[in-house]
C-alpha cells in the first residue's frame, strides 16, 4: 500500500501543496529540453541531407566551445572570437566534406557512421592537444549574456528564473525559426530538402552535393557552437559535455531522425519528463533518475513506435 | 537521302565518339557507341532492356560516377567542348540536363518546389525564373492545377510532366530524356511526346531520348540509333527505320510472316546474323 501511495498519490499531493515547486521544475526541465533539442537538431540536419548518422555531433559541441574559450584566452575580444569560431566551424565543415565524405560517396551507411566515429576521436585528440584537457569557464559575461536571477511570486511561493536560462530559450527559439525559414523559403533550403529526398535526382538537376554537404555540416557546426555556449555557461566547458550529447540520441528516437519538429518536441518531452520524474518519483529509486530516464523512455519508444513521434512519412503511390 | 545530308550540314550540338563504359572496373557495358545530335533535333536511342540506353545517357550527363561507372575510351563533345571531366552541375549550367528514368521527383516537395529546384544553377534573377515557371505551366496545365500538392501524391503522368518541367526550368539547350513512356497509359505517352515535340519546335530544345517503345519514338524522332548489347547495330532517319524490314520484325513486332516465336529457327538465325 505504501508503495502504491508513493507512486500514485503522494507526488500529486505534493504538486497540489507546492505548485511553485512544480512550476520551477517544469521551467528547469523546459530549459534543459531546449538544449537537448538543439543538439538533436544538429544530428537531424546532417542525417536528412546526407543520410549520415553523425556520431561526432557531441564532440563538435565541445570543440566549438573550446575554440571560443581558447581564442578568447589568447586576448581576442569575445565577439571577434565568436566570429572566428564560426569561421573555424566553416573550415571544419569544408574539411570534413573534402577529406571524409567525398571519398566515401555511395558507400554503405555503416561505413559513413564509422567514419564519423573516427572523426569524433580525431576532434577529441585535436581539442585536447590544442586546448588542454582541463575544464574551462565559458566567457558568459564577455559575450553579453545576462547572469542575474528574477524571482517571480507565484502561488504564494517563489519561482526563480535564471536570466541565462531565459536567454538560452530565446536564442534557441530564434535559431529554430531561422532554420525553419531557411529550409522552407530559400533556394539553398529547397535544394537541401531535395537532396534529402533523392540524391540522384538532385544531382541530375544540377545541385552540387559537395556544396550542400558542406553547408549542412556548417549549419550543424553553428548549432553545435550555440549549444556549446549555453551548456558551457550552465556548467563548465569540458569533454564531459560530450556525454550530454548522448541524450540527444534518446531525443532522436522519440522525435524521429528526420524531423525538425520531432527534435524539438522530443527534446522538451525528455527535458521536462526527466526533471519531473526526478523530483517527484526519484525518491523511489534512490535518486539519480535523471541520468537514465531518457534512455528508458527511448527504449519504450523503440518497442512500440520505432519511427518516433514525427518519423518520416513514407509516401508511396499504390 | 537528301534529308540526311541536311542533318549532316546542320550544326551539331552533341557528339559521342566511340565511348566505352565500364562499371565497377570490370563490367563492360558500352563497347564503342557513337552518335550525333544536331541542334534542334529529336534523336532516339532504341533497344531492349540492358542494351545500354540509360548508360549512354548517364555517360553524357556524367551521372555515372555516382554509380561507379567510368567512361574508359572515346570522348563526348557538347557544343564543341569535351565534357567528360565536368560535374553534372557544370553540365546543367552549360545547358544539358537529364530527366532520369522513373521520373525521380522529390516526393516531399510540392510540384512548384520541384520545378524551382530545376532553376538551382541559374543566376539570371527571380523575374526570369518566374517567367519560365509560367512557361512550364503553359506547356503542362495539369501541373498548375497541382502546384501545391506534394509530388509524391501525384499520378505517374503528372510526375513525368513534373520531371520534364523541372528540367526545363534550368533553361536547357538539350534534354536527355530517359524512358518517358515507362509505366504510363498509351494516351498519356502520346500527350507527353506531343509536348516534347512542341518544346522542340517552339523553344528550340534538342532532345536525345532513350525508349523501349520503338513505335512511338520513331514517329517523333528525326533520327534513331538502335543499340544491342552495348553497340549501335543500326542507325537512320526515323522514317527510314520505321520502314526497315529488320526493325519492323525485331522491334515493332510486325512484318515478316506473322507472329514469331523463339522456336522459329529461321527467325533465330536471321536474328543472330542481325546481331553479329
Amino acid at each position: 500500500m505504501d508503495l502504491l501511495n508513493e507512486i500514485f498519490v503522494a507526488p500529486f499531493v505534493l504538486i497540489g501543496e507546492l505548485p511553485d515547486l512544480f512550476v520551477q521544475t517544469i521551467w528547469e526541465g523546459f530549459v534543459a529540453g531546449i538544449l537537448y533539442a538543439l543538439i538533436a537538431l544538429g544530428f537531424v540536419l546532417i542525417f536528412k541531407a546526407s543520410g549520415v548518422f553523425n556520431f561526432a555531433q557531441g564532440i563538435m559541441v565541445v570543440f566549438a566551445a573550446l575554440t571560443l574559450v581558447g581564442l578568447h584566452a589568447l586576448g581576442i575580444p569575445a565577439w571577434i572570437a565568436l566570429f572566428l569560431t564560426i569561421g573555424v566551424m566553416a573550415l571544419l565543415a569544408m574539411g570534413i566534406e573534402r577529406v571524409v565524405l567525398r571519398p566515401l560517396v555511395g558507400q554503405h551507411d555503416a561505413i559513413l557512421l564509422m567514419a564519423t566515429i573516427g572523426l569524433t576521436l580525431f576532434l577529441k585528440g585535436a581539442g585536447e592537444s590544442i586546448f588542454g584537457g582541463e575544464p574551462k569557464t565559458m566567457i558568459t559575461t564577455e559575450l553579453g549574456l545576462p547572469t542575474g536571477v528574477t524571482d517571480l511570486e507565484m502561488f504564494g511561493g517563489l519561482v526563480s528564473l535564471q536570466h541565462l536560462d531565459i536567454a538560452a530559450v530565446v536564442i534557441a527559439t530564434v535559431m529554430v525559426i531561422a532554420l525553419a525559414i531557411f529550409f522552407s523559403k530559400t533556394r539553398i533550403g529547397r535544394a537541401l530538402r531535395a537532396v534529402a529526398d533523392d540524391h540522384q535526382a538532385a544531382l541530375s538537376v544540377g545541385i552540387s552535393l559537395n556544396q550542400i554537404w558542406a553547408i549542412v555540416w556548417f549549419a550543424a557546426g553553428v548549432v553545435a557552437l550555440v549549444t556549446g555556449i549555453m551548456w558551457g555557461a550552465r556548467s563548465d566547458v569540458s569533454f564531459a559535455l560530450e556525454v550530454i550529447a548522448l541524450k540527444a540520441l534518446a531525443v532522436l528516437i522519440l522525435g524521429g531522425f528526420t524531423s525538425i519538429p520531432g527534435a524539438i518536441v522530443g527534446g522538451l518531452i525528455i527535458g521536462i519528463g526527466e526533471k519531473i520524474f526526478e523530483v517527484y518519483w526519484g525518491g523511489l529509486f534512490g535518486g539519480g533518475v535523471e541520468a537514465w530516464f531518457a534512455y528508458m523512455l527511448a527504449l519504450i519508444f523503440l518497442l512500440f513506435r520505432p519511427q518516433g513521434l514525427f518519423g518520416e512519412k513514407i509516401i508511396e503511390r499504390v | 537521302m537528301s534529308t540526311a545530308a541536311e542533318i549532316d550540314q546542320a550544326e551539331t550540338i552533341l557528339e559521342v565518339n566511340n565511348i566505352e563504359v565500364i562499371y565497377d572496373h570490370v563490367i563492360l557495358v558500352l563497347k564503342g557507341v557513337s552518335l550525333t545530335v544536331p541542334r534542334g533535333g529529336i534523336v532516339a536511342i532504341l533497344g531492349a532492356n540492358g542494351a545500354g540506353k540509360t548508360t549512354t545517357l548517364k555517360a553524357i550527363s556524367n551521372l555515372l560516377g555516382a554509380e561507379r561507372g567510368d567512361v574508359t575510351k572515346g570522348n563526348i563533345m557538347f557544343k564543341g567542348e569535351e565534357i567528360q571531366s565536368l560535374s553534372p552541375n557544370d553540365l546543367v549550367r552549360r545547358g544539358c540536363i537529364q530527366v532520369m528514368e522513373g521520373r525521380h521527383c522529390f516526393g516531399h516537395l510540392s510540384i512548384e518546389e520541384n520545378l524551382m529546384t530545376g532553376a538551382f544553377t541559374r543566376k539570371d534573377g527571380a523575374a526570369a525564373i518566374k517567367k519560365d515557371l509560367e512557361m512550364v505551366y503553359n506547356y503542362f496545365p495539369r501541373l498548375r492545377e497541382r502546384r501545391t500538392s506534394l509530388a509524391g501524391y501525384t499520378s505517374g503522368g503528372e510526375q513525368q510532366m513534373c520531371a520534364i518541367g523541372r528540367a526545363l526550368m534550368s533553361k536547357p539547350e538539350m534534354i536527355l530524356l530517359d524512358e518517358p513512356s515507362m509505366g504510363l497509359a498509351p494516351q498519356l505517352v502520346e500527350e507527353i511526346f506531343e509536348i516534347v515535340q512542341s518544346l522542340n519546335t517552339q523553344e528550340g530544345v534538342s532532345f536525345l531520348l532513350a525508349e523501349q517503345n520503338t513505335n512511338i519514338a520513331l514517329r517523333y524522332a528525326t533520327y534513331g540509333y538502335i543499340l544491342e548489347s552495348g553497340r549501335v547495330v543500326l542507325d537512320g532517319e526515323g522514317k527510314a527505320l520505321r520502314e526497315n524490314e529488320d526493325v519492323k520484325e525485331f522491334y515493332l513486332g510486325v512484318g515478316g510472316e506473322g507472329r514469331k516465336s523463339f522456336k522459329d529457327v529461321k527467325h533465330y538465325k536471321r536474328r543472330k546474323r542481325w546481331l553479329a
